[in-house]
């Protein structure tokens, strides 16, 4: 993604960047997903990529094809099924056991094979440590444009693909194209776009290439792998439901009053990013542009003042609701439902009356 | 040992603002910055000299005022800066970057040796893209090692490099050969303060400055925003949302009332948070 300097380009030499695609890259079509195994698991945002992927094939007219590289076996097989019932018409594959863990080396030979053989227009990948290791290898590679972290993609009435995100820390946004290279490269991350509906569909084609690697070949090994304890790790981008406190809270002992409120709703908690660089909160529950995106069906935000780049991580959710203060916080021009108090008192009163709110006996009560 | 820290000197975002008119950015007094995660990158190589020995060279593509940053560098312990600066590389993005300075190295490396680890930070603040860091390695045939937590073990007797490295669902530890490229992650280690000698040392240190030509670039078209398959085509402020938020006022009951607009909202939540405080 171009940065300052592109910025203050002046508008002419931007402008002068017109689309005249190479004979070689005319052949280049289709949109490919590539979908993201973690240890036999597809990353979800795999299936996020492949709605918007669908989106953009159905307008370009051309076949959605998702990328599955992995060990050979069952999970792959499984993840080449999945991809059908998210709208894949076809699958692309390289299934060997050397692909078991994600390794740069051969990752980017198998991606980069597939390219140079099938010739996608468009390459979308997730913003994940593997998508952005892998993308960044393969763009250079292949010598192409690649736009990092979009936030919406589009085809526009050329065909080019349209590929927006946030720039300077979120507080402008930008719409980059690759208008003389193939494939265009794109990475969203997760929860930016939303799940499509999934509809069990007989499997498609599937076309496996060879990945001609031996182990040798491979300079790094993988020593071993610990994974996240269960407790350390959060599910904060994908619950449904999400308490946050910012620096309004004062103290990280009155950051307990959102986790007591998390716990009365079953929700997950997370903080803006002050709160992390405070050490009052591990960083995994960071929300906005450099922590999570998240797309609860309800935000409760404490002492957030809402700046730009907590905002950009939060405005999937459907329902968002802020404490504050001050009655002239920038949360209360996004959020839905705002409130003039002090979190440190409405919180506890807040989770009470919750708490009775939901309760199994005041439900049996508006049941009767 | 050689190790060389790329480095990139950007505009303290938090600060800056966007004009309500023209929706460009004011960056008239906004203070610039050394890209947060390069300092962790930076104090990694710094420890590994340390260690094990050698120079630390600091590297930064940018405009002639990007000194500034390349004098901060040193001043926390660095032995030499670059300075790679050239309209020619104005408007560059991350292939076009990498180009750059991946021709830059190949000239260091004939001048001071060729660095055992490059390194970078995870990403930039201002473009955090993430791409700088492997282009640069697959320009180099370097083994690339990025979101490095940790680099736990180096034998620069067999040539190896053992690093925990950040993934989805946990930590990977690797083992690669040197020369390798690894981009740090986020407070993984402390940033030292400089020594009163390094200051000294640094103020009055030459900055070695870099044309293009004298980099060593070949292909003057593979350069900034010529370079760039990419290209910017609108920059615009995000849409503010039409409806503000509805305010609850406050009366005796707060809680109650933000409660029942909540449900009013959305009257399918309350069933389902019934369903979610059950689990709990
Ligand atoms: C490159 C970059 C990346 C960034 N990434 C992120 C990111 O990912 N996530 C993020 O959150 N930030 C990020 N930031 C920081 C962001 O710009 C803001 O500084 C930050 O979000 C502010 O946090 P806050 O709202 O908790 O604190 P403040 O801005 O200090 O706001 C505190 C709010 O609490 C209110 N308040 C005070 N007392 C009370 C009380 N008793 N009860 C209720 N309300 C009260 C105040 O009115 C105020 O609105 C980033 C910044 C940069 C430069």
């Amino acid at each position: 993604m171009n940065t300052a300097s592109e910025i203050g380009a002046s508008p002419s030499s931007r402008a002068a960047a017109k689309k005249q695609l190479s004979d070689r890259f005319k052949t280049y079509k289709h949109v490919w997903v590539f979908i993201e195994q973690e240890r036999g698991q597809v990353h979800s945002v795999s299936w996020e990529l492949m709605g918007v992927g669908r989106k953009l094939a159905d307008k370009l007219k051309v076949d959605l094809a998702a990328v599955v590289i992995g060990q050979e076996g069952e999970a792959s097989q499984a993840a080449a099924t999945e991809s059908f019932c998210y709208g894949a018409d076809l699958v692309y594959m390289v299934a060997d056991d050397l692909l078991k863990d994600y390794r740069n080396e051969s990752y980017i030979k198998a991606l980069t094979k597939l390219v140079n053989s099938y010739k996608p227009e468009i390459l979308l990948l997730g913003a994940t440590t593997l998508g952005r290791d892998l993308a960044g290898s393969v763009a250079t590679t292949l010598r192409t444009g690649l736009t990092a972290d979009c936030t919406e993609l589009d085809v526009d009435a050329d065909g080019s693909l349209a590929a927006t995100r946030p720039t300077f820390g979120g507080s402008l946004l930008c719409t980059i194209y690759t208008l003389n290279y193939r494939p265009q490269m794109a990475t969203v991350r997760p929860r930016v776009m939303p799940v499509p509906e999934r509809c069990a569909r007989p499997i498609g084609r599937i076309i496996t290439l060879p990945l001609g690697l031996v182990e040798d070949d491979i300079v790094t090994k993988v020593l071993s792998f610990l994974p996240d304890r269960d407790s350390a790790r959060s599910n904060l981008a994908y619950a449904d439901v999400v308490v946050a406190g910012g620096l309004g809270l004062g103290s990280s002992e009155n950051f307990r009053l959102v986790r007591r409120l998390a716990d009365v709703l079953g929700a997950e908690f997370g903080c803006s990013r002050p709160l992390v660089q405070k050490g009052w909160v591990t960083s995994d529950r960071q929300i906005g542009q450099t922590g999570k995106t998240i797309r609860p069906k309800l935000y409760i935000a404490a002492g957030i003042s809402g700046a730009i780049q907590h905002r950009v991580g939060v405005d999937g959710a459907d329902l968002i609701v802020a404490i504050n203060t001050e009655r002239n916080a920038p949360i209360f021009e996004f959020s839905h439902l705002g409130i003039v108090e002090d979190a440190i008192r409405l919180l506890p009163i807040l989770t009470e009356a919750f708490r009775a709110r939901l309760s199994p006996h005041s439900r049996d009560r508006i049941a009767g | 040992m050689h190790l060389l820290v790329c480095i990139k000197q950007v505009p303290d975002s938090g600060q800056i603002r966007v004009h309500p008119v023209t929706n460009t950015i004011m960056r008239q007094g906004v203070p610039t910055i050394i890209n947060p995660y390069d300092l962790f990158a930076l104090e990694a190589a710094l420890e590994l000299r340390d260690q094990f020995g050698g120079e630390v060279t600091v590297l930064t593509m940018g405009p002639p005022s990007a000194e500034d940053s390349l004098r901060k560098a040193l001043t926390f312990g660095a032995d030499r800066a670059v300075l790679l600066t050239d309209r020619f590389f104005a408007g560059a993005d991350p292939l076009a970057t990498t180009y750059a300075l991946a021709t830059a190295i190949r000239r260091i490396s004939s001048e001071f040796g060729a660095p055992d680890i490059v390194f970078t930070g995870k990403q930039t603040i201002d473009g955090d893209t993430a791409q700088v860091g492997p282009g640069i390695a697959k320009r180099l045939g370097l083994f690339q090692l990025t979101y490095v937590g940790k680099i736990s073990a180096l034998d620069l007797h067999a040539r190896t490099i053992d690093v925990e490295r950040r993934s989805e669902g946990g930590v990977q530890l690797l083992r690669t050969r040197l020369p390798c490229l690894v981009t740090m992650l986020e407070a993984t280690n402390q940033i030292r303060r400089g020594a009163m000698a390094d200051a000294l040392r640094a103020a009055r240190a030459t900055i070695l400055k870099w044309s293009a030509q004298q980099a060593g670039v070949d292909d003057i078209s593979q350069c900034g925003l010529r370079g760039s398959p990419t290209v910017v085509k609108r920059v615009f402020a995000p849409a503010a949302r039409n409806e503000k938020a509805t305010m609850i006022e406050p009366d005796e009951q707060p809680a109650e009332a933000l409660i029942n607009a909540i449900f009013r909202c959305r009257p399918a939540l309350e069933i389902e948070l019934a369903a979610l405080a059950r689990g709990y």
